[in-house]
C-alpha cells in the first residue's frame, strides 16, 4: 500500500520556484528520507503533504485521500514534528501534551493514558512537570516529537529531527524512530545529515533545487551510482596525472580543492599504487566506506552541508 | 471547509491553560483600574459637576467604564497576544499539523477574546457593585452587553492584526483608534448635547458608542427602540469583519 503519493507537484512563491515537478511514493511501513541542502524544497514538500501549502500544480494523496479535499481526515491520522519546536514555554511537558491532545479531541481517561505512555516512551519522566523553558534542547526536542505522536499516527513526518542536538540525544531519537517503524508506523523525514539517512532510512530521495535527482535504498544508491570504498587523498591538480599514472582509473572520481576522491570496489591496489609512487613518503590518505554525501556530491556537483 | 466547534474550543483551551498559570497576576490590575478611575474622575472631577444627564457624575460614568473595560480586555488579546502567537510562539503552525483548520483558530481566538472581555468587564462590574453604583437588578443586563462588546472589539482587532506586518503598528491602533473612542463615545459626557445635525449621525459610526448606550440604558432601567439599532450595529459589524478575517486567517496560516 502507498501511504504518500506526490505526483508531478510544482510550487511557486511568486517568481521563486520552490518545488519543480516533484514526484515520490512512500510505501507503508518504511522510513523514507528526503535529503538535500537547505533551500532544496524539502520543507515545502512536507507542507504540501500535510496540507498547509497548496501545490501550484500536481496532486498529493495521503492514505489514498486527496489532501486538498479533506485535510482534517488526513491530519487526524498523521503526526508532524516541525523543524522549529513549537512548545508552550510557560507550561510543563504534561500540560503541553494535554493541550495538544485536545487539538485531536482526545478526552480523559484516554488523554491521560496517552500522555503517560509518551512521557515514558520519550523518557521525559524526570522533568514531566517542569516548565518547558527550563528544559535542555534535547528534552524540548523529545517533547516536540511526543506531541506529534499524541494521536498514534500512521504516518510520522519529521522535519530535520536532530538538527542541533548532541550525539547522545541523536542516537536516542534514532532508536525511538526505529521502534515506531518496527511497530508499523510509516516515517517520512527530512535531513541534511547523510549519516542519519543512511542509518535510519529504508529509502531516500535526494532533492536538489526542487526536484528529486535520485531515489532508492541507501546501499543500492552507493553501489549503483559509485562504489563501496572511497580513497581520499591530498593531491594538487598538477600532480594528479603523475600520481595516478599507470593505474587503471575507476570510473568515478571527484576533486574538491587540493583533495581528490576515488570510488572503487576495493581500495587496496590504489593505496599500494600511491604509496609506491611516493617512494614511502606517506601523504595524507584516507580509506573509508562510500556514503550518501558522496552520492550527492557526484550527482549534484555540490556539497550537502554547504548548500547551493 | 466548515467550522468545527470542538476544534475551536481546543484552541480556546490552549489560551485558557496559559492564562490559568498566571491568572492571579493578570486579574489583579483589572480590579485596581476601575477604583482609580472612579476615584480620580468619578469622585475627583465629579465633585465639580452638579449633575450630568439627570444623575450624579459618578453614576453617569459607571456603565460606560464597564464597556471600556470589555473593549480593552478583548483588544489586548486580539492585538499583541495574537501577534505573539502567530509570529513568535508559532502556535498556529502547531495547530495546523492537527485536524484544526484556520477558521477553527479564528473562532477559538474570538471566543477567548470574549472570555477576556468578560473577565475584565466583570471585575469592573464587581468593583462598581462594591461602591453601590449598580442599581439592581436592572444593571445585571450589562452582563450580556459585556460579551457583545467583546465580540465587536475582537472582530475589529483581529481584522486589523491579520493585515499588518509589524508589531509597532499596534501603538497606532491603541493611540489613534481606541483612545479617541474611549474619550468620545458617551463615556465621559453625553455626545448628543455637544453635537448637532449631521455630526450626530456621523457619531453613530463609533463602535464603542453602542455598547455604552446599551449599558447606560440598563443601569437606568429604560428600554427604547434605539437599543435595537445598537444591537444590530454590533452584530452586523462583527459579522462582516469576521467574514473578512476568515479570509485573512487562511491567507496568513496557509500558503
Amino acid at each position: 500500500m502507498t501511504i504518500v503519493s506526490v505526483d508531478g507537484v510544482t510550487k511557486r512563491f511568486g517568481e521563486r520556484l520552490a518545488v519543480d515537478d516533484l514526484s515520490l511514493e512512500v510505501p507503508a511501513g518504511i522510513c523514507f528520507g528526503l535529503l538535500g541542502p537547505n533551500g532544496a524544497g524539502k520543507t515545502t514538500t512536507l507542507r504540501m503533504i500535510y496540507g498547509v501549502t497548496r501545490p501550484s500544480s500536481g496532486t498529493v494523496r495521503v492514505f489514498g485521500i486527496d489532501i486538498g479535499r479533506d485535510p482534517r481526515a488526513v491530519r487526524a491520522r498523521l503526526g508532524v514534528t516541525l523543524q522549529q519546536n513549537v512548545l508552550i514555554e510557560s507550561l510543563s511537558p504534561v500540560e503541553n501534551l494535554r493541550v495538544f491532545g485536545r487539538y485531536h479531541l482526545l478526552r480523559d481517561p484516554e488523554l491521560s493514558r496517552r500522555i503517560d505512555e509518551l512521557i515514558d516512551f520519550l523518557e521525559l519522566r524526570s522533568h514531566a512537570t517542569v516548565p518547558v523553558r527550563q528544559l535542555s534542547g534535547g528534552f524540548q526536542r523529545r517533547l516536540a516529537i511526543a506531541l506529534s505522536l499524541m494521536n498514534r499516527p500512521e504516518l510520522l513526518i519529521l522535519d530535520e529531527p536532530t538538527t542541533g542536538l548532541d550525539p547522545a540525544v541523536r542516537l536516542a531519537l534514532w532508536s525511538r524512530v526505529r521502534e515506531l517503524r518496527a511497530a508499523g508506523t510509516t516515517v517520512l523525514l527530512t535531513t541534511h545529515y547523510m549519516d542519519e539517512a543512511q542509518r535510519l532510512c529504508d529509502r531516500v530521495a535526494i532533492v536538489s533545487t526542487g526536484r528529486v535527482i535520485v531515489e532508492g535504498a541507501p546501499a543500492e544508491l552507493i553501489e549503483t551510482r559509485l562504489a563501496a570504498e572511497t580513497v581520499e587523498v591530498d593531491c594538487r591538480p598538477e600532480e594528479e596525472a603523475w600520481l595516478l599514472d599507470g593505474f587503471h582509473l575507476p570510473p568515478h572520481r571527484l576533486r574538491t580543492g587540493n583533495r581528490i576522491m576515488l570510488y572503487l570496489d576495493d581500495a587496496t591496489p590504489l593505496v599500494d599504487h600511491i604509496r609506491h609512487r611516493d617512494h614511502g613518503d606517506r601523504r595524507a590518505l584516507v580509506v573509508r566506506p562510500t556514503n550518501l554525501e558522496d552520492v550527492f556530491l557526484a550527482l549534484a556537483g555540490t556539497s550537502l552541508e554547504g548548500g547551493t | 471547509m466548515s467550522l468545527s466547534v470542538p476544534h475551536a474550543l481546543s484552541v480556546w483551551r490552549r489560551n485558557a491553560a496559559m492564562y490559568r498559570r498566571t491568572w492571579m497576576l493578570n486579574i489583579l490590575p483589572n480590579f485596581f483600574e476601575p477604583v482609580l478611575y472612579l476615584m480620580a474622575i468619578g469622585i475627583g472631577v465629579g465633585s465639580y459637576v452638579a449633575q450630568m444627564d439627570g444623575m450624579s457624575y459618578v453614576e453617569f460614568l459607571a456603565p460606560g467604564l464597564v464597556c471600556v473595560a470589555a473593549m480593552n480586555g478583548a483588544s489586548f488579546e486580539v492585538t499583541y497576544n495574537i501577534f505573539v502567537r502567530l509570529n513568535f510562539e508559532k502556535a498556529y503552525d502547531a495547530m495546523l499539523t492537527t485536524p484544526i483548520q484556520p477558521q477553527d483558530v479564528l473562532a477559538g481566538e474570538v471566543l477567548w477574546a470574549i472570555t477576556r472581555s468578560c473577565i475584565y468587564g466583570g471585575s469592573f462590574f464587581i468593583v462598581l457593585m462594591l461602591f453601590g453604583l449598580t442599581p439592581l437588578p436592572n444593571a445585571l443586563f450589562v452582563l450580556a452587553i459585556i460579551p457583545l462588546a467583546g465580540l465587536l472589539f475582537a472582530a475589529i482587532g483581529i481584522a486589523f492584526s491579520l493585515h499588518i506586518v509589524t508589531i509597532d503598528l499596534f501603538s497606532f491602533y491603541f493611540t489613534l483608534f481606541l483612545t479617541p473612542l474611549f474619550l468620545f463615545s458617551d463615556v465621559f459626557f453625553p455626545l448628543k448635547e455637544r453635537l448637532t445635525g449631521t455630526w450626530l449621525w456621523v457619531a453613530e459610526a463609533l463602535p464603542l458608542l453602542h455598547p455604552v448606550r446599551m449599558a447606560r440604558a440598563a443601569f437606568r432601567g429604560e428600554a427604547s427602540p434605539i437599543l435595537l439599532w445598537d444591537l444590530a450595529y454590533q452584530v452586523i459589524v462583527a459579522a462582516l469583519l469576521l467574514a473578512w478575517a476568515r479570509r485573512g486567517v487562511r491567507r496568513r496560516l496557509t500558503s
